[in-house]
Parts: C-alpha cells; structure tokens; sequence
C-alpha cells in the first residue's frame, strides 16, 4: 500500500498544470465555469490545443498516434483539465469508437477513420438509444437489410448527444430480425450523415439545451465496407464499447471542481449575520458529500490501479457509475440551494453561447437551477444506475 | 501508488484469517505475533504503521472476534509507547499484560476538554481525583492510564496505581461483546507518564478510529457475506429470494458503500502519520463514512434477513450490534461531521 504519487506521474500532472495555465483560452474557461452553453467551434479549438500538444488522444496507443497514457495519467489530466475550467474532450471518436476500431475494425477501415477522428476531420455520433431500445437496448429495431453492395437501413435513433453537428454515425442495426435471440442479429455499422434519407431533429430539454437529437433514417443506402466486425456479432462490439465508455465514468474532475465551485458560492453567499458556509446545516451537508467524494476517489484508484494490472474494468465500473453521479448530482443539488432566491429567475440568455445579458443576481446563478436538471440525466444516460446495480448483483454478487 | 499489501502484510493477513476462522482465542492471537504487529521496532513490535493497525483489525472485524487489541495495544499500549516505557509494552507484547485507558467522562461526550479529573502533587508523585466514564477493558486491565487536568491546566497523562485506596471500578458488559468500567477515583496514587499528553492522546485515538473503522470494515464485509448466502438459499414464493429486483438492488447499494468504507479505511491508514489537520480530517471522514453505512448494513441485513435476523442463535445478530456500536466511541457521525468542517476551515485544501 502506497498512497504517494511516483516523481514522473508528479512531473507529468505538473506539465499537464502548466499547459492548462498557459494555453487555456480565458473566454474558453469563463464558458465553462459560468455554465454557458458550448458551440461546435469551441471544442473544434480546444481539441486543436491539445492534439498540438500530442495530448488529444491520452487513451490511444502511440502506433496510432495517441499518447499511451497509463490509467493513472489519464485520471490526472481529467482532474487537472477540468479544475482549470476546460472543456471536455469530446468522447465520440476519441472514446468510443477508436479502441472499437482497434479491436474489430479492419484495416481499410482503422487506415481512413482513425485519422481522420485525430484531425478532428469527422464529427461522430452515437447510434444506439431508440424510442422503444432504452435500457433494454437488445430490443432495437432500426433494421439494415443487404441489398447487392449495400445495406438499407431504416429506423429511427434517439438521444443522439450533438449529433446536429456530425457528419457521421456509429449505429447499431438489426441486420437478422429473425435472429432467436435479441442479442443476436445485431450489427455494427458506419453510417455518412449527409446520405440521402437521413433526418436530425433536435430535443429540447427542460434546462433550455438542445444538445440531443432523434435520428431518422429511411431507406439509407450505407455500402457494406461500413460494417464494422462480423455481420450479425454487433452485440460483443456494443458491449465492449459500454466498457470504454464507463472508463472515467465516476467523474472525479468534475465531482472535484464542482465542490470548489459550491465552497465559493456558498462562502460568498449571506445567511444571517455569516456565510451560507458557517451555516451548520449547510456545512454539514458540504461536509457529507466531501467525505463521499474522497473515498470515491480512492475508489476509484483501485479500480484504475486494478485496470493498470491488467484486470479489466468489469463490473467495479458499475459502482463508480452509481457512486460518481449520485456526488455529482448532490453538488449540483447543493449549489441549486446555495443560489437561493436567485435560482429561480429563468435566464437563458445568460447561458446562451452568443448571449451578452448581464445575468440577474451573481454570476453562477443562471447555470444554478439548470444545471441541476441537466444532471439529472447522470443517472440516466450511459446504463442508467438501475442497470448498474442489476449487473452488480449479477456480476459481483452472484444473484 | 499501490493498493496491494506488502508480502509480509499479505502473510500476517492470511495467517490471521486461518487462525481466526479455527476460533483463535487471545492466547493464540498472541502467539501469532498479533499484537507486535501492532508496535514499531523499537518498541519491540514489527509493525505499528496505519496498514499494519487496518490489516489486522480488518480481520478481527471479518471474524467477529472480541479481543482487549484496540484498548490495550493500539490506545493505551500505544500511549505507552509514546511514553518510553518499555516494560510494560514487552508485558503487554507477550500478552503478559493488558491496558485499559481512562480518558472520556460523564457527560463529557465525546471531547473531554477540559478534564474534569484532577491531578495534584503528592510528595514525590502524583493524587488523581474524579470520574471516568465506559472505560473499555478496565476489568481486564492491570494497567490503567489516566488522563487528568494539571494544576496549570494541561492534561497529563497519568498511569494509575491499581492496588492503591480511592480506585472504585464499577465493572459492566458491553452491546457487541467486551466489558468496561465506571472509574470513580479519590485521591489515587499515580505516577507521571507525560506532563502535556493532548496531541498525544490525539494522535493515539486517530490510530484507535483507524482501528475501529477497520474493524466495522471487517464486520460488513461478514454481514454482507451471511446476507448474500441468505438470499441465495431463502425461498419464498417459489424462488430464491435474491431473484426479486428490489432485494438485489439494496444488496447492490450496499457492496457500493462498503467499497466506500474500504476507501476511507485506506485513505485514513495512508495519512495517519501526516501532520494533524490532514490525520485528523481523514479520522472524521472515515469515521462519518463508517458511522453511516454501518446503519445501512446492519438495519438493511436484518431487514433482508426477516425474524431470523433477530435471534440471538443466528450469526448475524452479535455481528450487527457490534457494528452498530461503532458509532458510539471517538465520537459518532455528527461529531466528526461538524469536526471535519471546522478542520476544513484550518486548510485552504479541497481535497488530499
């Protein structure tokens, strides 16, 4: 048991402290920090930054140009970029889709796409979620069927996360509809978003955000060098890309920057004659999450460090997930309440990427309340937390 | 970093589990060299580091075993230590002794400051006057420590002339195993171990709370262990109860927070030799963290468990109370909470 960083993992969080420092844009930081919403070309820079640096792709082995960071590199510079206010690095390609690629694309297909996710030349979307395939996503029916070279793909996809501003899309499709079981029958597949036949409309969401959208796909002709893998065999490259997905799943960063925001807001906020954080109850209910967080964090060490061994992240994900978005949705929570009276004046201008109203009340009021809705698809979204249990009880313990 | 054990831990470790499990008795704990695991070198021990103290009452904790360890060899021994004094630490070492320590006071709760308990000179040594309250292994003590308020106001630290007048010891049995004593003392004859021993005691019941969170550690992980096993045999309505959703879902809930727990207890033993604001917001922490997932499982295993759970013959109901009762020495979830904050207010620090 050793709790100590090494000299060269200090040394690299230091060089990652000072790139933040020095090449973070202020307007880029300021976004973030004030919750405002973020635009297409705000991750098109800050990915410029990094990929500059060599540092874009952390997850990604050197013979394809990533970084070849080890799992405790990769917390770090999560911890590091998010306490400087970045953004995030968007996951699509970069997560998802590249170790996929690695593992069962062929090489036609790593030579043209893993390029061009590094150049930031493709903007991917996630296909999974439909209206009738949420938590039990097996049960999706958007159906590719083979016609000469091409299949023809027909359904609809929902909760596609920025896929307004893609130009492509990793998809699950039922290629066997007669497949006995529903897990079979299922395949991968690369779709182009300008095809003909292909429809983004965006959802609305109840904190004033269009980051979603429903796809909709009739009769899309995608060429059959778009399959990824064996057709029919889509459900162990689903599954394998949940896993990477759930990497970095408990949040640590912004867990971390999230309880330094609420400890300033609730130190600047009045209460009585004091702070809002003098307050008993209040610090009490700071002090309880912060307690959680720091056990959650060396939580999630072990896990890294098991990961780092060589133990695959199974199941132990599963727990950061429910742990790490019930303390992120309690900070959000806390700092809704520390806003007090200000939390209620709807500002979406305020948070709009081309607003310039000055805000109602302090300045994190705008982000207060919306926030704190947007957080709630944590425990939604990537398996949600009933899931995650279920594969606890399952996997862990034997039920 | 590393989160595994050393070989020499990993030995002691399972060594300590296979005697256990046989139903070791104090003797046999000894003989397996327990208790100097507990004591650095130059006391005559092989350990006494923070994952020496969790590895060892982990186990304790997983086998439900009610042994003098954190009273006499991490508290009182360990002030001992601290103190220089050499021989009763060897007396205590061989299992030869055991030590009680007489700190906290009626109606003092959890922070016994000031001392109530006074210390005047006498000749050549020492008369302690006052009371001391649920002193944990006092019965079994021939060695007790005492703290006392000095005539210019620090707290001494006093070893307690047993056999002397004035020392009234009401003996009692404790909830989860154990027994302790009401200390009535009139001008008892003691002598003098240390003239201002407060960031001694401190620092000493830091390594007591790592002791008994690691300890609560072991105690889930033996409920937890009893519930899984129940759920997979019980059957009700036809199937093995740990089919139905609601059941797996708490049973999931709970692996989440003992993890938790684990976390904290390998956070605490990390830091427990850093300087004492970082120590002593750690001891909160795990002590906040341990106080509130033991009511999960203890309340949540029972509730699983039905009636069986109650019964005195089952197994799961000393482990309960023993765990339960965690959260009534060195200060319970509200203490450390309020006392985590108010450390907090001491660093400009976020988080370790």
């Amino acid at each position: 048991m050793d709790l100590t960083l090494s000299p060269d993992v200090i040394a690299f969080r230091d060089d990652v402290r000072d790139f933040m420092r020095a090449e973070l844009p202020l307007r880029m930081t300021e976004k973030v920090r004030l919750g405002r919403q973020l635009v297409k070309e705000d991750y098109l820079e800050w990915h410029a930054l990094l990929r500059q640096r060599g540092w874009l792709a952390g997850n990604w082995p050197r013979a394809h140009g990533g970084a070849e960071w080890s799992a405790v590199q990769r917390h770090l510079f999560d911890i590091e970029a998010t306490a400087a206010n970045a953004p995030r690095i968007l996951p699509f390609g970069l997560v998802m889709l590249g170790p996929v690629l690695m593992a069962f694309g062929s090489e036609a297909q790593q030579k043209t796409c893993l390029p061009r996710i590094l150049a930031d030349d493709d903007w991917w979307c996630q296909g999974y979620s439909e209206p009738g395939a949420g938590s039990d996503l097996a049960s999706l029916r958007t159906t590719a069927l083979r016609e000469g070279d091409h299949y023809i793909v027909n359904g609809q996809k929902t909760w596609t996360t920025l896929g307004h501003y893609a130009n492509r899309m990793f998809c699950l499709v039922r290629t066997d509809p007669q497949a006995p079981k529903k897990q079979a029958g299922i395949s991968f597949l690369l779709i182009d978003m300008d095809s003909d036949g292909v429809e983004v409309r965006p959802i609305r969401l109840i904190d004033g955000s269009a980051e979603v959208n429903e796809v909709f796909l009739r009769d899309v002709r995608v060429p059959v060098e778009n399959l990824v893998g064996t057709e029919n065999d889509g459900w162990t490259i689903a599954k394998y890309l949940l896993t990477h997905e759930r990497t970095g799943i408990a949040g640590v960063g912004f867990a971390r920057a999230g309880l330094a925001a609420l400890k300033r807001i609730a130190a600047q906020e009045r209460d009585g004659a004091g702070s809002l954080a003098e307050n008993a109850l209040f610090a009490a209910r700071i002090a309880r999450v912060e307690i959680a967080l720091m056990a959650m964090e060396t939580t999630n060490l072990r896990v890294v460090a098991a990961a780092a061994a060589g133990q695959a992240p199974g199941p132990e994900s599963s727990m950061l997930k429910v742990k790490g978005t019930q303390i992120r949705q309690e900070i959000t929570d806390l700092i809704r309440r520390a806003a007090g009276p200000y939390a209620l004046p709807f500002q979406a201008d305020a948070l709009a990427p081309a607003g310039n109203t000055a805000p109602i009340g302090p300045e994190y009021a705008p982000a207060a309340a919306p926030q704190y809705f947007n957080n709630r698809k944590l425990s939604i979204y990537g398996g949600s937390n009933e899931i995650q249990r279920g594969i606890i009880s399952k996997a862990m313990l034997g039920l | 970093m590393d989160f595994t054990l050393t070989e020499t831990r990993a030995m002691l470790s399972d060594s300590l589990r296979r005697t256990l499990q046989r139903g070791a008795d104090w003797a046999a704990l000894v003989d397996l060299g327990a208790p100097a695991a507990l004591f650095s070198e130059e006391m005559g021990g092989f350990g006494g580091a923070g994952f020496d103290i969790a590895l060892v009452f982990e186990e304790l904790g997983r086998a439900c075993a009610v042994t003098p360890m954190l009273d006499s060899c991490v508290l009182a021994g360990g002030l001992l230590a601290d103190c220089g004094e050499e021989a009763p630490v060897a007396a205590i070492i061989a299992g030869e002794a055991q030590a009680a320590l007489a700190h906290w006071e009626p109606g003092s709760r959890y922070a016994p400051d000031p001392l109530m308990t006074v210390a005047q000179p006498m000749g050549q040594g020492w008369q302690i006057t006052g009371h001391k309250a649920v002193v944990v292994n006092a019965p079994e003590a021939g060695l007790i420590l005492c703290s006392a308020r000095m005539p210019e106001g620090a707290a001494g630290l006093f070893l307690l002339d047993r056999d002397a007048g004035g020392l009234d010891l009401r003996d009692t049995p404790l909830m989860g195993g154990g027994t302790a004593a009401e200390i009535d003392l009139r001008a008892v004859p003691a002598r003098l171990l240390h003239a201002d021993a407060s960031s001694l005691i401190e620092a000493r019941i830091a390594r007591a709370a790592l002791a008994q969170c690691a300890e609560a550690l072991g105690l889930m992980q033996a409920i937890r262990d009893l519930t899984l096993d129940y759920l997979r045999t019980r059957t009700q309505f036809g199937r093995p109860i740990g089919q139905f959703q609601a059941l797996q879902h708490r049973m999931a809930d709970m692996l989440i927070e003992v993890e938790q727990v684990r976390s904290a207890v390998i956070n605490l033993a990390g830091q427990i030799d850093s300087d004492r604001v970082t120590r002593e917001r750690h001891v909160s922490a795990a002590k906040v963290l341990t106080g509130e997932v033991a009511r999960l499982v203890c309340e949540e295993s029972i509730q699983m468990h039905g009636g069986i759970g109650l019964t005195e013959e089952y197994a799961l109901g000393q482990r309960a109370i023993r765990l339960s009762m965690c959260d009534h020495r060195f200060g319970d979830i509200d203490h450390h909470l309020a006392r985590f904050t108010e450390l907090g207010r001491l660093t400009a620090e976020t988080a370790p």
